[in-house]
């Protein structure tokens, strides 16, 4: 059994999956359940909180596993990119577990876990495959050929804002809640898609640009002024996703051609990426945003150091 | 200055960026959408740095291999910003050309700031650019 930990960037997690890909516990102390929890009060984005939940959390997992430390035979951790203080948690929790047991440290790629959610019981999905992972902070087009990381290929990207940061930033746009990919899902269901139209520019290649889009609702706002948002917040936010879906569908689609099409990340949660997508395979819902059994999972297809070796291991922020 | 696409934003970015040097830091205000991270995209660009320059509003902080190192943070998502989260974001600016977009949370604690710019929306693809140097004779 492999125990999984994440601090790459906002949520602090563990889980504990097996060699064949089951899911014994999966464990994440999230800054939005913290945010609802302190009643609206935005908890700080630092490493001190992973710091102050990362044992609780580990505490947690084995407990709702009902394993020890015995029973696991390597630590995956993920190891970058994100931010480098809030990396350093979990991978010096890692190191210490992993020195103390004399057992193998597994350093994993952020990425690489998204993809690897995919490889986790029941879904089991086998490369190859393309792969569209979008979230707040990375959109990625990925060739995965095999279930490790060195030979996945990055296909395509965004050149400017990622898929999820635009919905987040429209929904701030429309005065709407936090997380606001969600609060945007919510609302449009209420829309009209074809309401307004919304240019998503069209990049050379497999490449994607979301900034534009995010300018154009800008102006679409201000041109309306607040009354007529106020009325029309339900066709926007449905015309706003309209404009993402398509574009990220048009290019999942073109990337892909005759191959098996996956989903993961944040924005794979969306309920009309996932509609417009009916014969792509996604993440399940509830591992679509950070965790760690995608962690562990991906470990499982990743080399394991052994001690002295991963002691002098350090976190990378770089992103790819 | 005004510029009238994004590729004029990036140039405006790349010629502040032959006027820098490691240890400086740059704020970049303006609204959504005013063109920051294209502003910054050019400066990196001028730098040396070859990878995509993406917006780091989720992931708060990147850093940039290049002749002299580049960070990119962004304060967006932060509401102040706690000692915790300031010890978090120092190694950043550890000598690197460091560019910070939403620098508004951060005031109490950045670093002694070497040029401040800001982006205006005009229209569609005109922005109006002003950047202040505390260091005029290096421009």
């Amino acid at each position: 059994m492999i125990l999984g930990l994440e601090t790459s960037c906002d949520e602090t997690a563990a889980a504990l999956v097996t060699a064949e890909g089951e899911i014994k516990a999966n464990v994440v102390a999230s800054q939005v359940d913290l945010h609802a929890r302190y009643g609206g009060v935005v908890p700080e984005i630092a490493s001190r909180r992973h710091l102050e939940l990362i044992g609780p959390v580990i505490d947690e997992t084995l407990s709702a596993a009902g394993v020890t430390f015995a029973d696991i035979d390597g630590i995956a951790v993920t190891a970058g990119p994100g931010l480098i203080g809030a990396l350093l948690v979990g991978l010096s929790a890692a190191k210490a577990i992993a020195w103390s047991r004399g057992l193998p440290l597994i350093p994993v790629e952020h990425l690489h876990g998204h993809v690897a959610s995919l490889y986790l019981q029941p879904t089991d999905l086998q490369p190859p495959f393309t792969c569209l992972l979008a979230s707040g902070g990375h959109t990625l087009l990925l060739d995965v050929s095999d279930r490790g990381w060195e030979n996945v290929r990055i296909v395509g990207r965004t050149l400017d804002d990622a898929a999820g940061e635009a919905f987040d930033k429209g929904a701030r746009l429309l005065g709407l809640g936090y997380p606001g990919g969600a609060e945007i899902d919510r609302l449009a269901k209420e829309g009209d898609p074809a309401a307004f139209s919304f240019p998503v520019a069209r990049v050379p290649g497999l490449d994607f640009s979301f900034s534009g889009l995010k300018t154009a609702l800008l102006y679409t706002v201000r041109d309306l002024g607040p009354d007529a948002v106020a009325e029309r917040k339900a066709d926007l936010a449905a015309s706003y996703q309209h404009a993402i879906v398509r574009a990220l569908t048009e290019r999942v689609h073109e990337a892909a051609g005759d191959r098996q099409i996956a989903i993961v990340g944040g924005v794979a949660a969306n309920s009309a990426l996932r509609a417009s997508l009916p014969e792509a395979i996604a993440a399940p819902l509830a591992l679509c945003t950070d965790n760690a059994a995608m962690i562990a999972s991906a470990g499982r297809y990743s080399v394991r150091l052994t001690s002295p070796e991963f002691l002098a291991l350090d976190a990378h922020a770089q992103s790819l | 200055m005004t510029t009238h696409s994004g590729a004029e934003t990036e140039a405006a970015g790349a010629r502040l960026a032959m006027t820098l040097q490691a240890g400086d830091v740059v704020t970049i205000t303006g609204e959504l959408g005013a063109g920051k991270t294209t502003f910054v995209r050019g400066a990196c660009r001028a730098l040396g740095v070859t990878g995509a320059v993406t917006s780091p509003t989720f992931t708060i902080g990147h850093r940039y291999e290049a002749p002299t190192p580049v960070a990119h943070l962004d304060l967006y998502r932060f509401v102040g910003l706690s000692s915790s989260e300031w010890g978090d974001l120092e190694p950043y600016f550890d000598g690197t050309i460091c560019f910070v977009e939403w620098p508004e949370q951060g005031a109490a604690w950045l670093p002694r700031v070497r040029a401040v710019v800001h982006l205006e929306h005009v229209a569609a693809d005109t922005r109006t650019i002003t950047i202040d140097d505390a260091d005029d004779s290096r421009v």
